[in-house]
């Protein structure tokens, strides 16, 4: 056995037990800092699977901006969930559904190891057509050229999230801001962290999407960075969330799927039809799509975490 | 055996895991856990799928990766708006499962957290 083999292996068992501990540790706090923890590890393995792009995103959302979600409501509801734990199924229920669980489990082992070597696949095609995109990076290629119809709608679904989010709000907070993700005692550490971090957090983050055309990375990834700096400005309560009514906020987080649409429109007059790019400025077009979809990533997963609004509007 | 079958297995075990989560956990802050689970197991069978796709210079088909990525977003935006909801829930009514015999009305300071 080689040491890479040996290190995979390693791996493996590590995922496995820190997802264990997610699903049977006693306190929901515990399972979530153990979620976080589980979410750092996976993106390992994504690189093992030379998903390098994969490996940034679950690192970025999976487990840090999903981390600040799930730990903040872990905080606030750590009472609830403890009365809610005496409400625990009984044995046989537990025993049928580890019976289920353990079929499921096998089932797809099986589908695993019956996977056909070489798999179907579309790599070929995609290798193809990315020069016809100008990219280097053909994951950039396919969300942004080949599939581009998929992330617009995916931008949409982040921007109904929002408004599904905010309209929880009691009536009389309509318009307000909401709490942000902040700690309970801002503490010196965290504020000297939120005032040192930002300037080359924001410098990685736009490089990360700039490069993104040629290397792993792009306007997922990069704009997760950009999201975490303001969450940790907001968080050391340097700066605030600001209210939902604001225009600025809104234009920002439609920016990304509205020019996203806009460009595939115009595809239609300019190039050979929906979300066609004409020959030549496809490059050009992708960035220019990505740019808005950066920002508006960047704005919607902290008004995601910060959830809905909390503080009466100023009048 | 490889690392990408491997990763396959871990997947398998974690979709597994995560839905036995979600039948037996009464807490919902766990169950949006477990569900979370099941969806990473999910991505990393694309994962081992788009690694045996590896062909004409690539060393992963492209296209199952690409939709990792919208689906790793997704996930993330579902799980704000169910923890939203559950928040929401332990608001108006100081609990956070919705117990059919539960007759307590709102905390005294419900209205108002």
């Amino acid at each position: 056995m080689s040491v890479l083999q040996a290190l995979d292996i390693g791996l493996a068992a590590l995922v496995l037990a820190v997802a264990v501990w997610t699903i049977f540790a006693r306190e929901a706090f515990a399972a979530v800092v153990g979620y976080v923890a589980y979410g750092l590890l996976l993106s390992i393995v994504w690189v093992r699977l030379f998903a390098v792009d994969v490996a940034l995103t679950e690192a970025a959302i999976g487990s840090g901006v999903t981390g600040v979600l799930l730990i903040g409501a872990a905080a606030r509801l750590r009472e609830a969930e403890k009365a809610a734990a005496d409400e625990q199924p009984s044995e046989p229920q537990r025993f049928w559904a580890s019976f289920l669980c353990v079929l499921v489990t096998l089932a797809l082992a099986g589908v695993v190891l019956s996977l056909p070597d070489p798999a179907p696949t579309l790599a070929p095609e995609a290798a193809q057509k990315l020069a016809g995109t100008g990219l280097g990076n053909p994951i950039t290629a396919v969300l942004i050229a080949f599939r581009s119809f998929d992330t617009m709608l995916e931008k949409v679904v982040l921007v109904l999230a929002v408004v599904g989010v905010w309209s929880l709000a009691p009536d009389r907070y309509w318009g307000g801001a909401p709490g942000a993700p902040r700690a309970a005692r801002p503490e010196s550490t965290l504020a000297f962290l939120a005032q040192l971090l930002p300037p080359f957090g924001i410098l990685i983050g736009i490089h990360i999407f700039w490069v993104g055309a040629d290397e792993p990375g792009g306007a997922f990834q990069g704009g997760a960075i950009l999201a975490a700096m303001w969450m940790i400005t907001m968080m050391a309560r340097l700066t605030e969330a600001p209210p939902v009514s604001s225009i600025w906020l809104r234009l920002a987080l439609i920016a990304g799927p509205a020019v996203f649409l806009a460009t595939g429109v115009a595809g239609v007059a300019m190039a050979s039809g929906f979300f066609a790019y004409p020959a030549g400025f496809a490059k050009p077009l992708i960035l220019f799509i990505e740019v808005f979809m950066t920002l508006s990533i960047a704005v919607t997963l902290p008004m995601l975490v910060a959830g809905p609004p909390r503080r009466l509007p100023r009048r | 055996m490889s690392a990408a079958t491997l990763a396959g297995l871990i997947g398998a075990a974690l979709v597994g895991l995560g839905l036995y989560g979600l039948i037996t956990n009464p807490q919902p802050l766990r169950k949006i856990l477990a569900f979370n689970l099941i969806g990473s197991g999910v991505f990393l069978l694309f994962g081992i799928i788009a690694r045996k796709g590896a062909a004409a210079g690539f060393v992963a088909d492209p296209v199952p990766q690409a939709m990792v990525i919208t689906g790793i977003v997704v996930a993330f935006s579902a799980s704000a708006l169910a923890i939203a909801l559950v928040l929401r829930l332990f608001q108006e009514t100081g609990r956070v499962t919705p117990r059919p015999d539960a007759s307590a009305g709102p905390p005294a300071n419900g209205a108002d957290t």
